[in-house]
């Protein structure tokens, strides 16, 4: 499994990820590229570098635990646990299929890896708020990673989650905001605007920083300060692109739960493996 | 003189017991531990007990969360909110996962009275069993409840737990033994057979020996368990006696009466009679009046059980 913090690498596996996750969606001909595609970067930078997880851990075993609640999402957790080696890349070919165990949504008991089953969006960070506090009456010293749409911070539940956190005071829990101003009906300030999202977040006592999702460094630097605040739950606030890396995929609706077309994909992947 | 007892207070009482030595065992409640009694909980072991405030779809979450931790989490509040706000909650982060959480609800149907209509949880069962996996439990009395508690504990997997608010009879003895899934023949009858969950086991018993006073030969099976039922001792009952009578304290649609009849359906048919909350909201009163007013006494079992024997007999015909 590679393990780096270089910037360079990262980005090169950044680029891997967008193939794969492009290349899985237009093979099962269903799936939602755009939030896939805004949120590389983060998994990359958690599951690549700071992460402390293995595919050969067993269940039991003490480790980093990262739930998608963007459940929709899926295929760029797929994308980066292949490329981790918790399952074999070709299994890629199978999302969505019938009895294939890449369900649409998080499925946990079948997927190794998948740590939280999601898909209903607004139930993912009360189950990373339940994990941290698993680890916490265990006395692990672990972390628990959580990623929420912008969209889905419509859900009351999220409001809830966030509240016990800040309540149980979990000072490893760390939540990522994918903030790509995008759901499915157009622009989140449209749809129900979530403004001032990052006051919201900090009135409900977390501790925030507000970083570009895309950007390497400030994303590994705000982990990394999110681990020295201790006694809060830390949201990561990430100003990203929905389609990030496919210019006609870029900041577009439509985009959220379409499958590109061979001719589309030969586009997309020829756009994503130049930027490099 | 019946001992009169709460199964709530078993519920409490049997957790702090548990707790004891099993550290894994964490509790989560919703505002209402002193009416659910999972204070008890809370005041023995405050550091595995989590109050989540009103807030019932996160705390279904975070047990979710402290199960796949390894936790064996019990969250708890009235039977109308952990089934009602939480459901798409439990379908979702519980049951699909087969995370290994016991959602015990109290208050559970119309006996909770006064409060009134918002607060009567008569469609819990219904929604809760239509959920693949789920177990879903009405134990007949405190005793009864003591050994379900136990006995969820030692299963992995999602359970709805259902209580209710007062002291009732009791049925069973202290030191019941309980296993999920089987039912409990409490008398045998060879006209007639009550098959009821909750506190019209204890109605049904009394119904039955009244029945046999007036020539009518009732039996009584406790079915405790709804899911997953006891398919062979309903298919028994059938066969023995020819017609059946269910009683729960829930709606007709969906509950106890709906799984028996669908069963026997499917497999033996005989008349089945249900007896349980009609299809309507009723108000605020006693638990008496609101059980008398859905037929949920010993008068009202012995009707339906006469109108079982008679449909027996003389099956309704549907006229041309
Ligand atoms: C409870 C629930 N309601 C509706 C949906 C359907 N849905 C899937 S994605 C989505 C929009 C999500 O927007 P956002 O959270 O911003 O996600 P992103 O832009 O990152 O794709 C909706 C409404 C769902 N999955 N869950
Ligand atoms: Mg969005």
């Amino acid at each position: 499994m590679k393990r780096t913090e270089d910037i360079d690498e990262l980005k090169a596996l950044a680029r891997g990820l967008r193939t794969d996750i492009l290349t899985m969606i237009h093979t099962a001909g269903t799936g939602h590229p755009g939030g896939s595609l805004s949120a590389v970067e983060i998994l990359a930078a958690l599951y690549f570098a700071k992460m402390d997880h293995s595919p050969t851990r067993k269940p039991e075993e003490v480790r980093d635990k990262f739930v998608l609640s963007k459940g929709h999402g899926a295929p760029a957790l797929y994308a980066v646990l292949a490329n981790c080696g918790y399952f074999p890349k070709e299994e890629l070919a199978r999302l969505r299929k019938f009895d294939s165990f890449l369900s649409g949504h998080p499925y946990a008991p079948s997927t190794p890896g998948v740590e939280i089953t999601t898909g209903s969006l607004g139930q993912g960070l009360s189950q990373a708020n339940g994990l941290a506090l698993a680890a916490q009456l265990n006395g692990h010293d672990s972390y628990v990673y959580c990623l929420l749409g912008d969209g889905e911070t419509q859900e009351g539940q999220v409001w809830e989650a966030a509240m016990t956190a800040a309540h149980y005071r979990l000072g490893k829990l760390i939540a990522f905001l994918d903030n790509n101003e995008l759901q499915i009906d157009g622009w989140v300030k449209d749809v129900m605007n979530i403004e001032p999202i990052g006051k919201k977040w900090e009135s409900f006592g977390w501790h925030v920083q507000e970083i570009d999702g895309h950007d390497f460094p400030q994303i590994l630097a705000a982990i990394d300060k999110a681990k020295t605040v201790t006694d809060k739950p830390s949201l990561i606030w990430c100003h990203t692109v929905k389609g990030k890396g496919v210019s006609f995929m870029e900041r577009l609706a439509k985009w959220h739960g379409t499958a590109p077309n061979a001719d589309e994909l030969k586009k997309a992947l020829a756009e994503v493996n130049a930027n490099g | 003189m019946v001992e009169m007892l709460a199964p709530r207070d078993f519920y409490g009482k049997t957790l702090v017991e548990l707790g004891k030595t099993n550290k894994d065992i964490v509790v989560l409640d919703c505002d209402l531990s002193g009416s659910t009694r999972t204070s008890l909980f809370a005041k023995a072991y405050p550091d595995r007990f989590f109050n989540m405030g009103v807030a019932e779809q996160d705390m279904i979450g975070t047990a979710a969360g402290l199960a796949a931790g390894g936790k064996i989490p019990f969250a708890s509040t009235f039977a109308m909110f952990a089934s009602g706000r939480a459901w798409e909650q439990i379908r979702q982060s519980v049951a699909y996962p087969r995370a290994n959480v016991k959602v015990v609800a109290s208050h559970g149907g119309i006996t909770v009275g006064p409060d009134g209509p918002s607060h009567q949880a008569g469609e819990d069962i219904a929604i809760m069993r239509a959920i693949p996996d789920m177990t879903v439990i009405v134990p007949a009395d405190a005793y009864e409840t003591a050994a379900a508690v136990r006995a969820v504990v030692e299963y992995r997997g999602p359970v709805y737990l259902r209580l209710p608010r007062d002291k009732f009879p009791v049925v069973y003895k202290e030191g019941k033994t309980f296993e999920i899934g089987k039912a409990t023949l409490l008398r045998k009858g060879n006209e007639v057979t009550f098959i009821t969950c909750g506190l019209m086991t204890e109605t049904a018993l009394r119904a039955a020996a009244e029945l046999e006073t007036e020539g009518v030969s009732a039996g009584v099976v406790d079915m405790p368990t709804i899911k997953p039922l006891d398919v062979s001792a309903v298919i028994l009952a059938a066969q023995e006696s020819g017609a059946i009578v269910t009683a729960e304290e829930h709606t007709v649609i969906g509950g106890l009466g709906s799984a028996i009849a669908e069963t026997i359906g499917e497999s033996r048919p005989v008349p089945v009679v249900r007896v349980g909350i009609p299809d309507t909201y009723f108000s605020s009163g006693s638990p008496e009046e609101l059980l008398e007013a859905c037929g949920l006494t010993t008068v009202g079992l012995k009707e339906a059980a006469l109108r079982a024997v008679t449909l027996k007999k003389h099956p309704v015909r549907v006229r041309e």
